[in-house]
């Protein structure tokens, strides 16, 4: 697979590195993404997931 | 706190789910109209505006970008301002967005019955539509993001995000792929050519459907589905983790839509993976959606909105589990080409945005009008019917599909094709393209239903107003994040830096994948025996455009034992070179047109496609009567050759200077090809004798172009060159 891509892009020095840095991009922002989301305060959870349902003990005087 | 009172814009989402319904029951129609072309294909014969070819690009089009896309803006407005506690930024801009939108929509089903069109899918609008869609999806953007600045809700909820995501990713993707060359008023070319034209086509075809058919999509499911269900979303973690991976992956999976074509394999592979990977954050999202209703579902039995939301996700967990699996390369390899797509684009087309548009429309009409919808029993009706027309219209496409692709590659003891000529393949398929039919009748039946249904609701209900809603002002906070804040809490009331994260994700999928194909020379490898068309080809090239050919013929021979014995050599990228816009296609209705050049005679086309019946009896195509009586409109051509050598094609000044003379002459050795047949020498006499002053001779009529260009296709290679070419 490697092979492929190396022949297509040979004339970008360095290229090598190219497929390793966007895998550790996108491994780094997930793993860390996850972390969050697992470690995040159910309060708060539970206020977000809540906003769309908050509008109904709104004051419903007609303009 | 001081509470401040402010009124909801309803007005503005009135007017969008008005425009909604109007435009889903024309799109629907010419749908159906194009259904009924496969079993009658000549029954607007002569009309030009109303041909197959043409009307297409004008049902896709109606379809996506007018009843889905009036969808998505009542209901990002009414979910907006409600998510927000805020009236939405400026009503100027809502009414340019709305107004804007429906004159682009107006102008569109005006230009593209009359032959205006680019041919790229679901982009077939010509340059100045471009210019006007790309103001008001702007005017949109900056009404959304002004909202959001002037919020009173301090968390962005999820289905914002799905907004903002929307926004930043159609404008990017239209913008790269509209990039075109004006040669008049409303005629263009791409500046791509061939295959890197064939990928930013797709990369902006494949994520068209991913962020105007799906992510707004989901936003609104994240938003209507635990209202109507009362209960809040299954899980708001889940929901954080789906935005995310789906941003970053769709982008990438474009090229699935390329497979086995004359892309080169790196790009063809990296597509693959990703669409893989794609299955789960889809998959995540819909199990979401479904989940939601918990402990609710006794509801889904009595309340119609739950319903229709209910087959609307689950529609979009079939067609999400369907596009990984077509694009692996051998499941690919059956499907490409044939009504399977079809059957895939519907399944999301007509439940996963239909269906939601629906439940949505239910649920809003009574809620704007302050009364109770008219009748819970039409609403179930319409559930019902529609259920039922999807069922109709999806599976004969599937086994047609099968059966289709089946055909195409069956081969005798003896090494040849057992449906070696391609009509067969067609007939054999027709009582699947009826029932399709009758599935359609049936959906847009159902749509009648609820148009009946609302307009009685509406009747019966007071007077749109818009609505006193009342919320305390945000409290200044600090910009940084605060004691005990995570950083993506953090970026939830960050509105703008979550806009730049999310356009950053969809960049980098680009970029990574555009980029090189562009740049980089030698992905294109070329081939020194291709050349450009000549003045008389290219202008049978655009009447070729003009008529939507590429709607049921591709131009693109895949490297199978069963494609190259039925169409011949198999097409390589560097034919494409000079290809402004590619017309590879992604549907053979017809059979593939890469190299039909030299295959009939001149004579064989010109009764093709004056009646496709007397040549090939029982043909689906429908006749082209007036390619062969119109006058080519030649007006142009040396301004179009000079766009082409600004594209980088090799036309020389001489060449340019004698296009005139050099289209007369290939006109009249076509014509005189075409003597060699005594019916036609007998005919075309009789009507120069009988014709007068306003008779057009043959050499000067749009069929000679026509024939020149479908003559010179694929004729440029001999096999024994490019094997030199490649060594």
């Amino acid at each position: 697979m490697l092979k492929f891509v190396k022949n297509y892009m040979d004339s970008i020095s360095g290229i090598e590195v190219y497929p390793i840095i966007s895998l550790l991009i996108f491994f780094g922002f997930f793993v860390v993404l996850f972390l969050w989301v697992f470690t995040a305060k159910k309060e708060y959870i539970q206020t977000v997931s809540n906003i769309p349902l908050e509008n109904d003990n709104q004051n419903q005087t007609e303009k | 706190m001081e509470v401040q009172q402010f009124y909801y814009d309803n007005k503005i989402v009135k007017n969008f789910l008005y425009a909604t319904i109007f435009w889903g029951v024309v799109g629907m129609a010419v749908g159906l109209m194009l259904a009924y072309f496969f079993i009658f294909p000549n029954y607007t014969e002569g009309i030009s505006w109303l041909s197959f070819g043409r009307l297409r690009p004008l049902h896709t089009n109606a379809v996506i970008f007018a009843f889905v896309g009036n969808a998505i803006f009542a209901g990002v407005y009414y979910s907006t301002q409600r998510l927000l506690k805020a009236r939405m930024y400026s009503d100027l801009l809502s009414k340019i967005n709305f107004w804007g939108w429906q004159a682009i929509i107006v102008g569109a089903a005006i230009t593209l019955p009359l032959g205006y069109t680019t041919t790229k899918e679901y982009a077939e609008l010509e340059w100045p539509f471009d210019i006007a869609i790309a103001v008001i999806w702007v005017a949109f953007g900056i009404n959304l993001i002004g909202t959001m600045l002037k919020r009173r809700q301090r968390h962005l909820y999820v289905a914002i995000w799905f907004y903002i995501a929307t926004f930043v990713t159609v404008a990017v993707l239209h913008i790269f792929n509209n990039l075109e060359l004006p040669i008049s008023a409303m005629k263009s070319y791409s500046v791509y050519a061939g295959v890197q034209d064939a990928l930013v086509q797709w990369w902006y075809g494949h994520n068209a459907v991913a962020f105007f058919l799906t992510t707004p999509f989901l936003g609104l499911m994240y938003y209507f589905v635990p209202k109507a269900a009362n209960r809040p979303v299954y899980s708001y973690r889940l929901s954080i983790v789906h935005f995310w991976s789906l941003i970053f992956i769709y982008i990438w999976a474009g090229p699935h839509h390329l497979l086995y074509t004359a892309l080169p394999e790196w790009a063809q592979s990296l597509g693959t993976a990703f669409s893989i990977m794609l299955l789960m954050p889809s998959w995540g999202g819909m199990i979401n959606g479904l989940l939601t209703l918990r402990g609710a579902w006794d509801k889904v039995r009595t309340d119609p909105v739950l319903k229709f939301m209910v087959v609307a996700i689950t529609g979009y967990g079939m067609a999400t589990f369907e596009g990984p699996m077509l694009s692996l390369k051998n499941v690919n390899a059956i499907g490409h080409f044939t009504d399977w797509i079809i059957a895939h684009v519907h399944v999301g087309a007509l439940a996963w945005n239909g269906f939601l548009t629906f439940g949505m429309i239910y649920y809003l009409v009574p809620k704007l009008f302050k009364t109770k919808l008219f009748s819970t029993g039409l609403a179930n009706l319409h559930f019902w019917v529609g259920t039922l027309g999807i069922i109709m219209y999806t599976l004969p496409m599937y086994v047609a599909g099968f059966t289709q692709a089946s055909m195409w590659k069956q081969f005798n003891p003896d090494g040849t094709l057992v449906y070696g000529n391609f009509l067969e393949t067609v007939t054999e398929i027709m009582p699947m393209y009826w029932m399709r039919a009758i599935g359609g009748t049936l959906y847009i039946a159902g749509m009648f239903i609820l148009v009946y249904n609302v307009i009685v609701t509406i009747k019966n209900g007071s007077k749109v107003t818009d609505e006193l809603a009342e919320a305390p002002a945000l409290q200044h906070v600090s910009k940084r994040r605060v004691a005990g804040e995570g950083w993506h809490t953090w970026l939830e009331r960050k509105p703008i830096k979550l806009t730049i994260g999310a356009t950053i994700a969809i960049l980098i999928g680009g970029i990574v994948q555009i980029v090189p194909t562009i740049m980089v020379k030698s992905n294109i490898p070329t081939i020194a025996s291709v050349k450009p068309y000549t003045p008389l080809e290219l202008e049978g090239r655009d009447i070729y455009i003009r008529e939507g050919c590429v709607g049921c013929h591709s131009q693109m021979v895949r490297p199978f034992r069963s494609e190259v014995e039925r169409y011949g050599e198999y097409s390589k990228a560097g034919e494409f070179v000079y290809d402004h816009p590619f017309l590879w296609g992604s549907k053979r209705t017809g059979p593939d047109l890469h190299r039909i050049g030299g295959k009939y005679s001149d004579n064989w086309h010109l009764n093709h496609m004056y009646d496709p019946q007397s040549t090939s009896s029982g043909s689906i195509m429908p006749s082209y009567k007036w390619i062969v009586k119109d006058e080519l409109d030649k007006s142009m051509t040396e301004a179009k050759m000079k766009a082409m050598v600004q594209l980088g094609v090799p036309y020389t000044e001489e060449e340019i200077a004698n296009a005139q003379q050099a289209m007369l002459e290939q006109g009249t050795k076509i014509e005189k090809n075409l003597y060699a047949d005594p019916d036609f020498a007998q005919t075309y006499e009789a009507d120069k004798a009988a014709g007068g002053p306003e008779f057009v001779e043959m050499r000067n009529r749009e069929i000679v172009a026509l024939i020149a260009y479908l003559q010179r296709l694929g004729t440029d290679i001999k096999v024994k060159d490019i094997e030199t070419a490649q060594n």
